[in-house]
């Protein structure tokens, strides 16, 4: 009976993921808070809190279930994990026919306490101010995988019913990295959950405390061994059962006919491991690396010494080490952007801002008064603007700026080639438009006198939305680009006096 | 020793294939003739299959200006025909704008003059930008809301609202307040999808083909509902300049050569009927707007089946001549109206 509530579970928290993955559009998302599963994630909340020193406020959902999990244990990883509840499904892929093999494939390997260690380095690249945690992490992993791989997939497909034509640049890493993870079932079952995922290892460390926990009853047991066969965890039921791996599937309890293993409230302490099998010392090199990677990736490309122009970050991201201090890489800002504009980074923003949100104009533009992203980022790595806070009111409060237009008289059509056009002007969505014109009249080839309109850019009142980019009629490389100089984020970035920031 | 260590020496192996051979030849004696249905049917297989590939080869053979005979179709003429003595253009001022809208249709005949029973009609508004009504960079959402009520109590079989966007579409229609107002009148609001679009015979001076929003192949009958505006490059943005609003695909491009390209869509389109929004107009920073400070109140509804008249009218509100304004002037050339209005029938009513 309990394994068809752990299923009913399991189904209902995957379509729970599902429907707010898919409600994260600017049609659906209203003001509902889709990001609940990452907020929840008590992995994000630490990570981002030994960074940046705070603990942005919706991330309190964490404390329930680290409560949970001191009181019932690992339950999280076979109840409720939407990657969890994948890898349940593509373990039968690598599941073995025999009861016998399976018991084999389903033992404790010393590789599991691999995710210990990648806990540890994740932590201590936190300490150090930078959260790489979402590349592992199961929660954000999926959304990303559903978010910028199989979803605008799918939908391109269906010619772009769902949230139209999606793309995202070199999304093909991030199909590799989503389903290479689900295919690593093959080797045997739940080999990510197992191996890999730090989130399953931070509630490991957590079940050494569980009240609740699967035990053997010495008395009833025969050693018949059979309690292994389906284990999730690989968490040695039939030995002595580790608290720290056994996800709480309840399949154990399935196989023992004769009710010698079961799941119970504090049980005698011998009957449970809750050993991670990985020495302090390795414990403490690991932590030691993360902390010491950070000035290593800095001392190479540092956060903001030599700023890429193609760097230009949503309207509302903190300052960029503040930013990299919170960011997960979720891709929830860019399944949510209404232009699709939101980017995962290559090498833009460094090392470290691998898959963190840049705006690539000519993908998409940054709607004028959208704050979508700062709604749904999770960890407050974009702030929820207000609208009147993004589009100011010059002159006497300055909009919020990503970046400016520049032009490229070379590629220009009037400037280039004398040619009437003037569409950056005509979209420019801000009042006054940051693009003016002046009239000037030229000597064409054939010796005639043409007047016609040449485009600017007034600093002040570009705001770095992209929309001139997006629009220009000058295919591949656009006649007018934004780059992120300018952005008002941190007044290193300001190129102009106005305003007096130094 | 197992069975299989046995098979792995080399000395048995071969002996047992020559034996394995030497049946195959004791039972050749015995059953010749299925050994010949087999040759035959190998042979008709292979045949079989190489036939298939040829034929599937010169089947998939690219012949030479494939694809270029397709005809393209071309949009309806969707006027009516001109009744004698009829009042031409309406011009009517009034703080109620759907008020004012049905006084106008009523001057110009009612809306039983231009909407049969059954016909499928699609109503162009302005919704091209991510502004809210007080803007005044769309049309006014109560005057399409009332407008979709006259052509359903006219009988129309199908009422579409559609327009092409420059911002976001789902954002536009939402913010414009279009879409509530539309299908709350009894419309069926058509966004800009991927798949909405037909590739037309646009058949012009300058432009030959485009991709245009389906309704606008489909209906029998257009009705187009501007917004009065200023435009950095044309001058304004009113009746004629509004079917840019049809066109999918790189219409960017048409800014090149702007007065032609108005002229072009609107001698493709010929609107049943023209009603024109100057309810609030955009005085500056067109057409994007954004600023109040730009916006007026004017309470005005100018109707008529003219849109060069129209827009010369329009122009006038925004302070401009109509002879500053080239797609007026090559309007007039084209043969699409008069910028003249008030040589034609007009009725002005006040509030």
């Amino acid at each position: 009976m309990f394994l068809w509530l752990r299923r009913s579970y399991q189904v209902v928290f995957l379509l729970f993921f599902l429907f707010l993955v898919l409600a994260s559009t600017s049609i659906f998302i209203r003001s509902y808070d889709v990001q609940w599963f990452l907020e929840l994630d008590p992995l994000v909340a630490l990570t981002t809190a030994l960074a940046s020193g705070t603990l942005h406020k919706a991330l309190w959902w964490s404390l329930p279930l680290i409560v949970l999990t001191l009181v019932f244990g690992r339950f999280f990883c076979s109840w409720m994990c939407p990657m969890g509840v994948l890898h349940h499904l593509l373990g039968h892929l690598g599941r073995k026919r025999k009861v016998l093999d399976r018991m084999k494939q389903n033992l404790p390997r010393p590789s599991h306490k691999i995710k210990y260690a990648i806990l540890a380095v994740m932590l201590g690249l936190a300490a150090a101010g930078s959260v790489q945690i979402g590349l592992l992490d199961p929660i954000a992993s999926t959304w990303r995988g559903l978010s910028t791989s199989f979803l605008p997939a799918a939908s391109n497909t269906a010619y772009g019913l769902y949230q139209g034509e999606r793309h995202f640049q070199w999304g093909t890493l991030i199909t590799i990295v989503f389903f290479g993870a689900l295919a690593l079932n093959f080797v045997y079952p739940r080999f990510y959950c197992r191996v890999l995922c730090p989130l399953g290892a931070l509630l490991g460390l957590l079940s050494k405390f569980s009240l609740f926990r699967i035990s053997k009853d010495p008395s009833k047991c025969n050693d018949c061994d059979v309690c292994g066969a389906d284990c999730q965890g690989a968490a040695d039921p039939q030995g002595t059962v580790r608290a720290t791996e056994c996800m709480v599937c309840l399949n154990c309890t399935k196989g023992c006919k004769r009710g010698g293993i079961a799941y119970r409230f504090l049980p005698a302490l011998k009957l449970s491991k809750t050993s991670t099998d990985l020495s302090r010392r390795k414990w403490i090199t690991a932590g030691i690396a993360g902390v010491v990677a950070v000035p290593l990736a800095r001392a190479s490309d540092g956060v903001d010494p030599r700023p890429n122009p193609a760097r230009i970050r949503p309207p509302g991201a903190h300052d960029e080490p503040d930013f990299l201090s919170k960011c997960l890489k979720c891709d929830a800002c860019m399944k949510v952007c209404p232009t699709g504009g939101l980017q995962p980074a290559l090498l833009e923003a460094g090392i470290e801002g691998f898959w963190s949100p840049i705006l690539i104009p000519r993908i998409g533009y940054c709607e004028h008064s959208c704050t979508l992203c700062g709604q749904i980022c999770p960890t407050g790595a974009i702030r929820h603007l207000k609208v009147a806070d993004k589009i100011g009111n010059m002159p006497e409060k300055p909009p919020t700026r990503i970046g400016s237009a520049f032009f490229d008289k070379g590629r220009c059509l009037p400037w280039g080639y004398g040619t009437e056009c003037i569409v950056c002007e005509e979209v420019c969505p801000t009042s006054h438009k940051a693009i003016y014109f002046k009239l000037d009249t030229i000597t064409t080839r054939d010796g005639k006198q043409k007047t016609l309109k040449f485009p600017y850019v007034d600093l002040d009142h570009c705001t770095g939305c992209g929309i001139c980019e997006n629009r220009c009629p000058v295919v591949d490389r656009a006649g007018v680009r934004v780059s992120a100089a300018n952005e008002s984020r941190t007044p290193k970035s300001s190129m102009s006096l106005t305003g007096g920031r130094i | 020793m197992s069975d299989s260590d046995q098979k792995g020496n080399g000395d048995i192996v071969p002996e047992a294939r020559l034996r394995d051979v030497g049946a195959n030849r004791a039972s050749d004696k015995e059953r010749p003739r299925d050994e010949d249905r087999r040759t035959v049917l190998r042979v008709g297989v292979t045949t079989a299959m190489a036939a298939g590939a040829v034929a599937l080869g010169l089947g998939l053979r690219a012949r030479e200006g494939h694809g270029k005979s397709k005809t393209l179709p071309k949009v309806k003429d969707h006027r009516v025909a001109k009744v004698a003595g009829a009042v031409e253009m309406a011009i009517v001022r009034g703080p109620d704008a759907a008020a004012n809208v049905r006084r106008a249709v009523e001057a110009v005949g009612g809306m039983g003059r231009f909407v049969k029973r059954g016909e499928r009609v699609v109503i162009k508004p302005n919704i091209g930008w991510n502004r809210l009504p007080e803007q005044a960079a769309n049309t006014n959402p109560e005057v399409v809301a009332e407008v979709v009520r006259l052509v359903a109590a006219a009988g129309a079989g199908k009422i579409w609202v559609t327009d092409v966007s420059v911002n976001t579409a789902e954002q536009c229609f939402a913010r414009s307040g279009i879409e509530k107002a539309a299908r709350a009148a009894g419309a069926i609001v058509v966004r800009p999808e991927a798949t909405a679009f037909r590739e037309v015979d646009v058949a012009g001076k300058l432009l030959r083909t485009g991709d245009v929003l389906y309704p606008f192949v489909d209906a029998d009958r257009v009705i187009n509902v501007p917004v009065v505006k200023q435009h950095s490059l044309s001058g304004a943005t009113m009746a004629l300049k509004n079917w840019y609003g049809v066109l999918g695909g790189q219409r960017v491009k048409l800014h090149q050569n702007i007065h032609l390209s108005i002229v072009d869509l609107a001698a493709m389109m010929k609107p049943t009927l023209t009603i024109m929004d100057a309810t609030r107009i955009l005085l500056a920073n067109g057409p994007t707007g954004g600023s109040l400070a730009d916006v007026k109140q004017m309470d005005t509804i100018a109707v008529g089946t003219d849109e060069v008249a129209l827009d010369a009218f329009g122009a006038g509100l925004l302070g401009l001549s109509p002879g500053d304004l080239g797609f007026i002037i090559e309007g007039m050339k084209a043969g699409l109206g008069t910028s003249d209005w008030r040589s034609l029938k007009t009725e002005e009513l006040g509030g």
